[in-house]
C-alpha cells in the first residue's frame, strides 16, 4: 500500500508535461512497398515474407472478398473516407543482416524503443517481461525466447512463427476471427504484414509477462499486425499490449486482428495500453485505431479476460470480445476509455454465452472531454444452450466539460428463461464540489481532475499488471490536460 | 492573523453579507451563531473562496496578505481551512491517497520535500487518534457510504493532518449525536493550541458546551448585529434568536 501512494504523486507530478511525448520520428531507411492495394501487393508482401502457398491463397481470398466488402457505416463516429489506394501496406526497417541475437539489432532501431521506456536488452528488463517489438510492419526483437523455450512456450514474430511452426498457424488462424468477420479484418487478412505469436502449451503457467509494443514509424504508412495467442489445457498467460505513433498531420490507419483460443482451463489475461497519437487540438492527424480483437474459451472451465486502456488514437473502433463456448467459462472484459479534443471513441464488447454456466463480466469507463465523443457499445448475448449462465454489465461515464458527449448502446439478447443479465450504468460530471472540496484542501485544479478521474477509474486499473498501472495512470492524467478551465 | 472588514458578498445577485467586522487573533476561538439564512455558511465559503460567491466590497487580510486575492487552493496552502457542512464523495480515492495528496501539495507550496511513506504513515496514526478514526475508514473512498458522524470526523482528520492556522468549522455540530459530537469537539480542543485559531459556525449552542468560545457573535442579516463571550450563547440559547431580532427592532425604531 504504502508504494501505491509515492507512485500516485509520481504520476500527479507528470501531469505538468503535457504534449505527446511519443511524437517523435526515428529516421532510419526503410524498405516499403509502394502506395496503394492490390493483388500485386498482397503478392508482393506475401514474397517479402517468403510465405508458404497456402497463405497467399488464404491472403488473397481475403482480399477478393475485401473488395466487395462495405465499410461499416453504423459505429457513432464520423471521418472523411478513406483511400486505401494512398497507404503503404508495407514498410520496414532496413536491417542490413537479419539479427541472430538482440545485440545485432540495429542501434536506432535499439535507441527508439529505448526512448519509449523499452529495453530490448534483456538483463536491463526490471521485471522480467519478454517484448516483441513491432516497427512499422515488422518484428525487429523479441526479448526472452530462449528461457520461455524451454518451458515449450512459443513466443516469437508471426513471420518467424508462419515459417517455424506453420502447422499451428495453418490450425489457429483466422479460427476466431475469420478473414470476412468485418471490413477491416478482411483487409488485415490480405495484408498484415507482422505481429506476435504465442503458444503456452498444456499445463504450463507463463512465468512472466508476454509483451508486444507496436510503434508506427513510416509516414504514409498503414499498421496492419496479427497477434494470435494459444494457450493449452490447464495453462496461463498474462499478455500486454502498448502502442505508440509519431505526430503527423495526416491520419494514419491501424487495423489489426487479435486472436485468442483458450482450452480447457487455461486463462489468458490480455492488457492493453493503447497510446497512438489522437492528433492535435484542433484534431488534425491522429491514428484510425480500427481493431478485432476476439477470444473464444473453447474449452471448459477457460477464462480469458480482456483489459482496455483507451486514451489514443483519433478514431477507435474496438469491441474485444469473448465467445464463451465451454461450459463454465469465463469472459472478462475491463475497459477506461479517454477521449479528449477532438477524439473519438466507439468501443466496447460482445460477450456471446454459448455454453452452460458462463458467466461474464463487464466493467467500462468511458470519460470524455473537450470537444470529444465516447460512445460504450456493448453486446450480451445468451444462447438457447446456455443454460445458467450470468453477466453483469456496470457502464459510467464521466464527462468533463459540456461540449463532449457520452452514450451507451447496450444490446441484450437472451434466449434461455434460467439466465440472468443484469445492466447498470451511470453517467456523472465532475462536480464544481469535488473540485473545490479539493482546492480547499490545497489541491490545484489540474491535479483535483487527475485524482477524480484515476479514482472513477480505479475498478479498471486494478485489473492491470502492476508496471502498466503506473503508465496508464499517467496516460490518463496527460490525456486530459487542460480539459478542465 | 483574520481582519475582516466591511466585507460585502452575494449569490446570484443576491446580497448575503452586508459589511461584516470582525478580528482574530491566535490562540482564540471565535463562534458565529445565528438563525438561519443569516449569512452564517456564506462567510465560511467566501473565506475559503468558493467561486459562486461574488466579493462585492471589503477586505480580508490573513497573516499580513490579501487573502481575497488568492485562489482556493493558496488559501489552503497558506493555512486556511474549512471543515464543510456537507463533505464531498469522492468514488475511488481513498482518504489516506487524498489527503495524502492534499499535505504534499501544500508542502510543496511552502518549499518543503513530499514527505515519505514511513512518516506520512507515522503523522496519520497520531493524528487519527485525536478523533478516533480508524484505518479502515481510511481506506475506504473519501466519504463515500460515510455516515454523518464518520463524514464529520474525517474532517477534523483532515485538519489535523494539514496543520492549519485557521480552521474554520462550518456546522461541524449538525447532524451529531452527542458521542459523535464530543468525540470531533476532543479532537478541536486537543489541536487548539496559542498559534492557531477557530471560527466556530454553527446555528446552536450545543457544540459551545464542548468548545469553548473566546468570543461569540451574532450574525443576522449579513451583519454582526451583536459580540459577547459564551454567556450569549447561554442566553441565546435560552431565549432564542427573537431576543435579538427584538432588540434589533427596537433599536432600529428608536
Amino acid at each position: 500500500m504504502e508504494n501505491m501512494y509515492d507512485e500516485n504523486d509520481d504520476i500527479l507530478e507528470q501531469v505538468t508535461s503535457s504534449e505527446y511525448k511519443y511524437g517523435f520520428v526515428t529516421d532510419i531507411e526503410t524498405d516499403s512497398a509502394p502506395k496503394g492495394l492490390s493483388e500485386d501487393i498482397v503478392r508482393f508482401i506475401s514474397a517479402k515474407k517468403k510465405e508458404p502457398e497456402w497463405l497467399l491463397a488464404w491472403r488473397l481470398k481475403a482480399y477478393r472478398q475485401w473488395l466487395d466488402m462495405v465499410e461499416p457505416k453504423w459505429p457513432n463516429v464520423e471521418y472523411p473516407p478513406i483511400n486505401y489506394q494512398d497507404i503503404i501496406y508495407y514498410s520496414a526497417p532496413k536491417q542490413k543482416i537479419a539479427p541472430n541475437s538482440l545485440d545485432e539489432v540495429d542501434p536506432e532501431l535499439r535507441k527508439t524503443f529505448e526512448k519509449l521506456g523499452i529495453s530490448l536488452t534483456e538483463q536491463k528488463r526490471l521485471s522480467g517481461i519478454a517484448v516483441d517489438a513491432v516497427m512499422d510492419s515488422v518484428s525487429v526483437a523479441t526479448t526472452f525466447k530462449e528461457e520461455l523455450s524451454e518451458l515449450g512456450i512459443i513466443f516469437c514474430s508471426m513471420s518467424e512463427a508462419v515459417q517455424e511452426h506453420p502447422e499451428l498457424i495453418k490450425k489457429y488462424l483466422g479460427s476466431v476471427v475469420p478473414a470476412t468477420d468485418n471490413y477491416f479484418s478482411a483487409l488485415n487478412s490480405a495484408v498484415f504484414t507482422d505481429g506476435s505469436f504465442c503458444f503456452i502449451p498444456k499445463g504450463v503457467r507463463c512465468p512472466m509477462e508476454l509483451s508486444t509494443y507496436f510503434r508506427i514509424n513510416a509516414a504514409n504508412t498503414g499498421q496492419f499486425e496479427r497477434t494470435l495467442i494459444v494457450a493449452e489445457e490447464s495453462s496461463y498467460v498474462s499478455y500486454l499490449e502498448g502502442c505508440t505513433a509519431p505526430m503527423r498531420d495526416e491520419n494514419q490507419l491501424h487495423a489489426a486482428v487479435v486472436e485468442i483460443v483458450a482450452e480447457a482451463h487455461a486463462e489468458v489475461k490480455y492488457s492493453t495500453v493503447q497510446n497512438w497519437y489522437p492528433g492535435d487540438k484542433e484534431g488534425k492527424g491522429g491514428i484510425y485505431n480500427f481493431v478485432t480483437k476476439r477470444g473464444i474459451c473453447q474449452g471448459d472451465h477457460s477464462k480469458i479476460s480482456w483489459t482496455q486502456v483507451e486514451t489514443g488514437s483519433s478514431i477507435t473502433w474496438k469491441y474485444p470480445s469473448v465467445i464463451l463456448k465451454g461450459d463454465y467459462s469465463v469472459g472478462e472484459f475491463y475497459s477506461v476509455a479517454v477521449t479528449n479534443n477532438y477524439q473519438q471513441a466507439d468501443t466496447g464488447t460482445k460477450m456471446l454465452h454459448i455454453g452452460k454456466n458462463t458467466r461474464s463480466r463487464i466493467v467500462s469507463k468511458g470519460i470524455s472531454a473537450g470537444f470529444s465523443n465516447n460512445s460504450y457499445r456493448g453486446l450480451v448475448q445468451v444462447g438457447r444452450k446456455a443454460i445458467n449462465s450470468r453477466n453483469f454489465s456496470q457502464c459510467d461515464s464521466l464527462l468533463l466539460g459540456d461540449k463532449c458527449g457520452a452514450h451507451t448502446f447496450p444490446y441484450i439478447e437472451v434466449k434461455n428463461s434460467n439466465s440472468m443479465v443484469e445492466h447498470e450504468a451511470t453517467t456523472s460530471k465532475i462536480g464544481e464540489d469535488q473540485i473545490f472540496y479539493c482546492n480547499q484542501r490545497g489541491i490545484d485544479t489540474e491535479t483535483a481532475v487527475a485524482l477524480i478521474i484515476n479514482g472513477f477509474a480505479k475498478e479498471v486499473m486494478n485489473q492491470l499488471p502492476m508496471e502498466f498501472a503506473v503508465e496508464a495512470q499517467k496516460l490518463l492524467a496527460i490525456s486530459l490536460e487542460g480539459s478542465v478551465g | 492573523m483574520l481582519k475582516i472588514t466591511g466585507l460585502h458578498a452575494s449569490i446570484e445577485e443576491k446580497q448575503i453579507l452586508r459589511g461584516i467586522n470582525l478580528e482574530i487573533k491566535p490562540g482564540e476561538v471565535h463562534a458565529i451563531m445565528g438563525p438561519n439564512g443569516s449569512g452564517k455558511s456564506t462567510l465560511a465559503s467566501v473565506l475559503a473562496g468558493r467561486a459562486q460567491y461574488e466579493v462585492t466590497g471589503g477586505t480580508v487580510d490573513f497573516m499580513g496578505k490579501d487573502l481575497l486575492d488568492m485562489s482556493p487552493e493558496d488559501r489552503a496552502r497558506e493555512g486556511v481551512f474549512l471543515a464543510f457542512q456537507y463533505p464531498v464523495e469522492i468514488p475511488g480515492v481513498s482518504t489516506t491517497n487524498f489527503i495524502k495528496t492534499a499535505v504534499n501539495e501544500t508542502r510543496k507550496y511552502r518549499g518543503l520535500e513530499p514527505l515519505d511513506a514511513v512518516s506520512f504513515l507515522k503523522t496519520m496514526k497520531e493524528k487519527m487518534k485525536l478523533v478516533n478514526i480508524d484505518q479502515s475508514l481510511l481506506s475506504r473512498s473519501l466519504n463515500e457510504g460515510f455516515s454523518g458522524g464518520e463524514k464529520k470526523r474525517n474532517e477534523i482528520f483532515q485538519m489535523a493532518m494539514l496543520e492549519p492556522k485557521l480552521a474554520i468549522l462550518d456546522e461541524t455540530d449538525s447532524g451529531l449525536d452527542i458521542d459523535a459530537l464530543r468525540i470531533v469537539a476532543n479532537g478541536v480542543n486537543q489541536y487548539r493550541n496559542k498559534d492557531n485559531a477557530f471560527l466556530l459556525v454553527t446555528h446552536y449552542q450545543r457544540l459551545l458546551d464542548y468548545i469553548v468560545p473566546d468570543f461569540v457573535h451574532v450574525l443576522y442579516n449579513g451583519r454582526i448585529v451583536k459580540s459577547g463571550t459564551k454567556e450569549l450563547a447561554m442566553e441565546l440559547e435560552e431565549r432564542g434568536y427573537d431576543f435579538i431580532k427584538n432588540e434589533l427592532a427596537v433599536s432600529e425604531g428608536a
